[in-house]
């Protein structure tokens, strides 16, 4: 093993390798997986020199911590939480240098769900149909880290960009996804949609990778029955038979049996990447 | 065909049979392969739609769509894939029952048809096989299974399958196959992509 790597000390909730995701593969029935607030993991990469399509880490609530075999630059976005090496504090949202040997722990997000930890160079597992990324639903890509596994990093692609400010997100009191209806809202009743476009929603605590559960009011439907399965896009939101709906996110099924009632744009899921349970959650009709 | 819209860069195309959405999958990857096609990301055949997913401006493509001269699917110029299976399912009897014969006649019919593969879904590689006569469309397990042994041939509905992975299921389980449905280090990673024609081909139980 090489000595560009770094050896996982705490794994937290779940942490998973994540680039871009394999889009393209849908027809196969393989999920397009990828980091879920895919703006944080973009710049995570800007910060240490990296293309967008560098491998990094999405943490779950807990952060993780890692130690470094050399000396490497890092960066942590998305949830902000306190970033310390070898117990000293550091800073989240710029380019961190972090010596060789030393621990790099990544905290429990202060607020939010998801910290993004990008390495220069990128995590250099071997890719799987074009990406690093795991899959939750499929089992495709690297395993979840555990305590004691080691993973390799790419050489460094070069100086950082950098950038003048990073964005620091303020706590979500409310997520608020705008959709637009189709192509199964014919599913529901009139009194169904208004359900939806007006109803107080909270986030589930069984929401995970693949969707975003929703608890609030049961939408009516203006059809009984399953649908036969059709193709599932990113930001659908499927209403299964206990009428709450699942907004899917990046490790999604490509094809499902149950109606789709609208369609959040991808633009707007990353805030849903940080919403804990308990959020309230507001859909907002486009047109 | 009645298109219906999927947010903003999508669009779901519905048909009035499995035959259709074969067809318009065809000329779809036809038309892909010559250029000839706007880039998308996606495009999903299922059991009655078509998803095109990733679009610059799908009212585009929509309107384009409504003149094309879709050719119906012929035989195809590709041989099948040819599956050899163990006809030794924990359900080929409860089958037999259903299908009112014997089991070595589950055996025959099923290896008599010529399968294809509709569309893929629920896992990496499972694709959902189409061929059977309506009267031998059975229905699932009442109680899914919550371990699908790798590489269970099996029916439900309208279709058959062959599992590539373990995992839970409730489909009836009447073979066995040691064929890779899926790997990804190969090329392609998926033996049964959308369009393909599959034959089972009975091997002796050891």
């Amino acid at each position: 093993m090489t000595d560009r790597a770094f050896s996982v000390v705490r794994a937290g909730a779940l942490t998973t390798v994540q680039d871009l995701g394999r889009p393209g593969h849908a027809h196969l029935g393989v999920p397009r997986a990828g980091a879920l607030d895919e703006p944080a993991h973009r710049l995570a990469n800007r910060l240490v020199g990296n293309p967008a399509s560098a491998a990094a880490l999405e943490t779950t609530l807990t952060g993780c911590a890692l130690r470094l075999r050399t000396a490497t630059t890092v960066a942590v976005t998305g949830a902000p939480c306190p970033v310390t090496v070898d117990g000293r504090p550091a800073p989240w949202g710029a380019p961190l240098r972090v010596p060789a040997g030393a621990v790099l722990d990544v905290g429990p997000a202060t607020h939010g769900l998801r910290s993004h930890l990008a390495f220069a160079g990128g995590i250099d597992t071997e890719p799987v149909l074009g990406s690093r990324s795991a899959d939750l639903l499929s089992g495709l890509g690297p395993d979840p880290l555990t305590e004691g596994a080691v993973l390799p990093l790419g050489a460094p692609y070069g100086p950082a960009a950098g950038a003048d400010a990073v964005p620091h997100p303020g706590p979500v009191t409310e997520l608020v996804l705008p959709f637009l209806p189709g192509p199964r809202d014919a599913w529901f009743t009139a009194a169904g949609l208004h359900t939806l476009a007006t109803g107080r929603f909270r986030v589930s605590p069984a929401s995970n990778r693949i969707g975003l559960r929703t608890e609030g009011p049961p939408l009516e439907r203006s059809r009984g029955g399953e649908l036969p399965s059709e193709g599932m896009p990113l930001g659908a939101l499927q209403v299964p038979p206990d009428g709450l709906p699942v907004l899917f996110l990046h490790d999604h099924p490509t094809t499902g049996g149950y109606p789709v009632v609208g369609v959040v744009p991808e633009r707007h899921l990353a805030p849903a990447a940080q919403a804990v349970p308990g959020t309230p959650v507001r859909f907002v009709r486009m047109r | 065909m009645r298109p219906l819209p999927v947010g903003e860069h999508g669009l779901l195309i519905e048909l009035d049979s499995a035959e259709e959405v074969e067809a318009l999958h065809a000329e779809l990857l036809r038309r892909a392969a010559d250029g000839a096609l706007p880039p998308l990301r996606e495009i999903v055949p299922a059991a009655r739609t078509v998803l095109l997913d990733g679009l610059a401006d799908p009212r585009g493509l929509l309107a384009e769509l409504a003149a094309w001269d879709i050719p119906p699917i012929g035989a195809g110029d590709r041989p099948a894939v040819e599956i050899p299976v163990r006809y030794d399912g924990p359900d080929l009897a409860d089958v037999a029952a259903l299908w009112d014969c014997t089991a070595d006649e589950v055996v025959r019919r099923h290896s008599a048809t010529e399968f294809r593969v509709a569309f893929c879904g629920f896992a990496p590689g499972f694709g959902y096989l189409t061929g059977l006569p309506e009267p031998l469309h059975v229905p699932r397990r009442d109680t899914p299974r919550t371990k699908v042994p790798v590489g269970s041939v099996a029916l439900a509905g309208p279709y058959t399958g062959v599992y590539p992975r373990s995992s839970p299921g409730g489909w009836q389980l009447i073979g066995t196959t040691d064929t890779v449905l899926w790997d990804p280090r190969r090329e392609p990673a998926a033996l049964l992509a959308p369009g393909t024609r599959v034959r089972f081909v009975p091997r002796e139980t050891t």
